[in-house]
């Protein structure tokens, strides 16, 4: 890791919109091969994770996560303008949570239907 | 490590273009029929054009594996009246559309839809969509009928919009090309159509096209074109990607550009002069990612800060006492039509149930606290299932954006309350909270119905020139309309190819073009980016399009389009393939701005369905201007003639429905 500090753009807004966990991505660009507008580019280092290059390009479909052959390799993520919207209260206790929360309760597993 | 940002960073380096650049490098497809756009409508007019035997290509925007407004599935499919279970027919559903448009609606296309809307339906099943509740998760439920374990929404009675498990429909359609063959051209950024010695209004012959990882240049030849993009041109009074994208309906590839290539080309346009405010502008939240009562979360229980529900009504008025009853037909319905199939305004006898009218007024008097949720646990089981987990969980721009990402991060419909946004109390009128149509600036406005003009074959006044889409057709709708109207379009434009004379492209055209494609890779590096381009189209059309427009200022905004494009536009640089396709967009929008602009000079009178607002003939619907004005461009002028709005059953049409489909369709 470098520690140097280089004259760039402002970080783009939204930051990602998609994230790529490398122990999970074997680097094959099958989600860059599918996106419909171009976010991402192929590393040009091979089998390495793509690069996300034009994420206020992406109109969230999650075809690139559905098009992924290793779950949990890359992860849609809303821009923090939208996760800070996505809340929900739990009925009988009256808990609050948001998408993105710091401790969030734990997954519900149910897959939706059809599967 | 995700983001460029991060590379640059780590390595010290900025990573070099990935693909190799050739620009100005020609390439040839020559096919029977050459369809634009490769979305559900594009691969549906290729899948079926080449089952008669033509030679199809595809150019595509993006990759036709899941490109498209429709490319991110679909879990529910409108028109489909010829289905088993339907007592709706498709003269009954095709007045309801014309009736409440008053007028307003190419009642033509809405008749193929529903004539062959359960058809297509069925050809999406043969290709391994599923459709029907065949591992009888909602045995018993209202919506389900036993026999044909088909489900259906808004009108549990009538039955004639189905629920499909469609999150896999585009890489399913997209199979089924491959199987047949089918040349698909990914990542083209078309730039023209190509005419008959190059002239405006000459029969269509093919299009040329810039590759946005390639630059390549691409020359397509073909005996009939289908123009099958959708979506509306998103970007062409608001320009903020940063924000909307993440809230928006379709993708930033949305730029007009089969509307810029058919107005470019001698196509005819109506309606292109209406526009609307709060139409799903991007400024609200991501798709159905907050609690709401509409289109997919219809029916849904929504209630205040202190848990007290909100009532629910009838179109005319009375409170339902059950919520049953918000699923079916109330006396004075004829049937429900069902919402987001491109309608503005229903009458009230096809109108939806809807949260009461009233609750603007009782939140702004105290009555509800906001913020208001979703109590989707107040549904039966099936209920609540068949929205979050089958309808949310179905259609692509959920399943990921919202079933995934928050059943993960712990949210539960049996258990929580969803919450709706907070916003000005006028935002809780319509029931799509998410939207958030109240949030959109009053000069925003976007194109309403504004769309190609066809005949019976949907065809367009132009030789060999075919439509086949959503909301880039007059008369078109939705998802599943698309579908329909692709494949009809597809297998008119075969069956035309079979006996149309060999294409030949005008060279000086093709030339025209290749120039004027490849002119921004060869500007000074300083020169202005697309992004501020596009702002800056955007920003004229905000100002001198908006709601109130007189003579003047429609004139001063066609000024300054000019303008542009001789300036900024003309000095603008694209460093790599991807902005110059993004910046070919521009030119796209530009056009579809004239078009706007000049069609909106045309009409010399305020009218109420076009939400068309003249300052210097402020007098509202004046009796003699109900009526069409097809607008077109010969040798670069404008054309406009007069065309009553039932068209479609008056001369050279025979009178009735039936008889014009027969003709057209079954010949």
């Amino acid at each position: 890791m470098s520690d140097k500090a280089y004259m760039v753009p402002n970080p783009p807004t939204p930051n990602k919109a998609v994230e790529f966990n490398p122990d999970f991505c074997i680097g094959c660009n099958r989600c860059v091969d599918v996106c419909p507008t171009d976010v991402m580019m192929p590393n040009p280092e091979k089998k390495k994770q793509p690069i996300v290059v034009y994420p206020e390009e992406c109109w969230y479909c999650g075809g690139c996560v559905e098009e992924c052959p290793r779950p949990g390799a890359i992860k849609m993520l809303h821009p923090t303008q939208q996760r800070i919207s996505v809340n929900w209260k739990r009925k009988d206790t009256g808990e609050l949570f948001r998408l993105g929360m710091k401790n969030p309760p734990p997954p519900n597993t149910r897959p939706p239907s059809g599967e | 490590m995700s983001t460029w940002h991060e590379y640059v960073q780590q390595t010290g380096k900025v990573p070099e273009w990935p693909y190799p650049i050739n620009y100005g490098k020609v390439n040839e497809i020559i096919s029977d029929v050459l369809v634009i756009g490769g979305g559900v409508a594009g691969l549906q007019a290729a899948i079926n054009a080449a089952k008669l035997g033509v030679k199809v290509a595809v150019l595509e925007r993006g990759h036709a594996k899941r490109s498209g407004s429709g490319g991110a599935g679909v879990d529910h499919w409108h028109g489909a009246v010829t289905n088993p279970c339907s007592k709706v027919t498709p003269e009954m559903y095709t007045n309801a559309c014309y009736n409440s448009s008053r007028g307003w609606t190419g009642a033509h296309v809405r008749y193929i839809i529903t004539k062959e809307g359960w058809d297509t339906l069925l050809e999406c099943e043969q290709m391994g969509i599923q459709i029907r509740d065949v591992h009888d998760e909602f045995k018993g439920a209202d919506f389900r009928d036993e026999k044909t374990k088909l489900m259906f929404a808004y009108d549990y009675k009538n039955r004639h919009v189905i629920r499909v498990w469609g999150w896999n429909i585009k890489p399913m359609l997209y199979a089924e090309a491959k199987r047949l063959d089918i040349n698909l051209q990914n990542r083209m950024m078309p730039t023209a159509l190509l005419t008959a010695g190059g002239k405006q209004g000459n029969r269509v012959v093919g299009a040329t096209a810039v590759n946005t990882r390639t630059g390549e240049f691409y020359i397509f030849k073909a005996k009939a074109t289908v123009i099958a993009t959708g979506g509306s041109a998103g970007r062409l009074a608001y320009f903020a990607p940063e924000l909307t994208a993440s809230g928006a309906m379709s993708d930033i590839n949305g730029a007009g550009v089969g509307q810029a290539l058919g107005w470019n080309a001698g196509a005819e346009f109506v309606n292109a002069e209406q526009s609307g405010h709060n139409r799903l502008s991007g400024l609200g939240y991501a798709p159905y990612s907050m609690g709401g009562a509409h289109n997919t979360y219809h029916g849904t229980p929504i209630v205040d800060a202190d848990g007290k529900e909100v009532p629910w009504n009838d179109p005319f008025g009375r409170e339902l006492k059950t919520v049953e009853d918000r699923f079916l037909p109330q006396p004075g319905h004829d049937f429900i039509l069902g919402e987001g199939i491109g309608i503005g305004p229903y009458l009230q006898q096809f109108r939806s149930n809807e949260l009461c009218n009233s609750l603007v007024d009782r939140i702004l008097k105290g009555e509800f606290k906001l913020p208001l949720y979703a109590d989707l646990s107040r549904l039966s089981e099936n209920e609540r299932r068949v929205i979050f987990g089958m309808m949310v969980g179905s259609e692509g721009k959920t399943r990921i954006a919202v079933y995934d990402t928050m059943t993960k991060a712990g949210f539960d419909p049996d258990k929580d309350l969803f919450q709706t946004p907070v916003m000005p109390a006028e935002g809780y009128a319509h029931s799509n909270f998410w939207g958030a149509g109240v949030n959109a600036p009053a000069n925003m406005r976007s194109m309403g119905g504004g769309a190609f003009l066809t005949d019976w074959d949907l065809r367009t006044n132009l030789e060999g020139l075919y439509i086949g889409a959503g909301g880039n057709l007059y008369g078109g709708g939705c998802h599943g309309e698309s579908h329909t109207t692709g494949r009809y379009a597809g297998k008119r434009a075969a069956e035309y190819a079979r006996n149309a004379p060999e294409p030949v492209v005008d060279k000086r055209q093709v030339e025209k073009e290749k120039e004027s494609a490849y002119h921004a890779t060869h500007q000074s590096k300083e020169g202005n980016g697309w992004k501020e381009i596009n702002g800056a189209i955007a920003r004229i059309m905000r100002d001198y399009c908006g709601k109130h427009k007189n003579e003047i200022t429609l004139n001063l905004g066609l000024r300054l389009l000019n303008e542009l494009k001789t300036t900024e536009m003309a000095s603008a640089y694209a460093s790599n393939p991807h902005e110059l396709g993004r910046l070919l967009e521009c030119h796209s929008l530009i056009s579809v701005g004239e078009l706007v602009l000049k069609a909106s000079l045309e009409r010399k009178a305020s009218n109420s369905l076009l939400d068309f607002h003249r300052l210097d003939y402020p007098a509202m619907d004046p009796p003699e201007w109900n009526k069409l004005l097809p607008i077109r461009q010969e040798n670069d002028k404008v054309k406009v003639r007069d065309l009553p709005l039932d068209f479609h059953l008056k001369a050279p049409y025979a009178a009735s429905y039936e008889e014009n489909y027969k003709k057209h369709a079954e010949n």
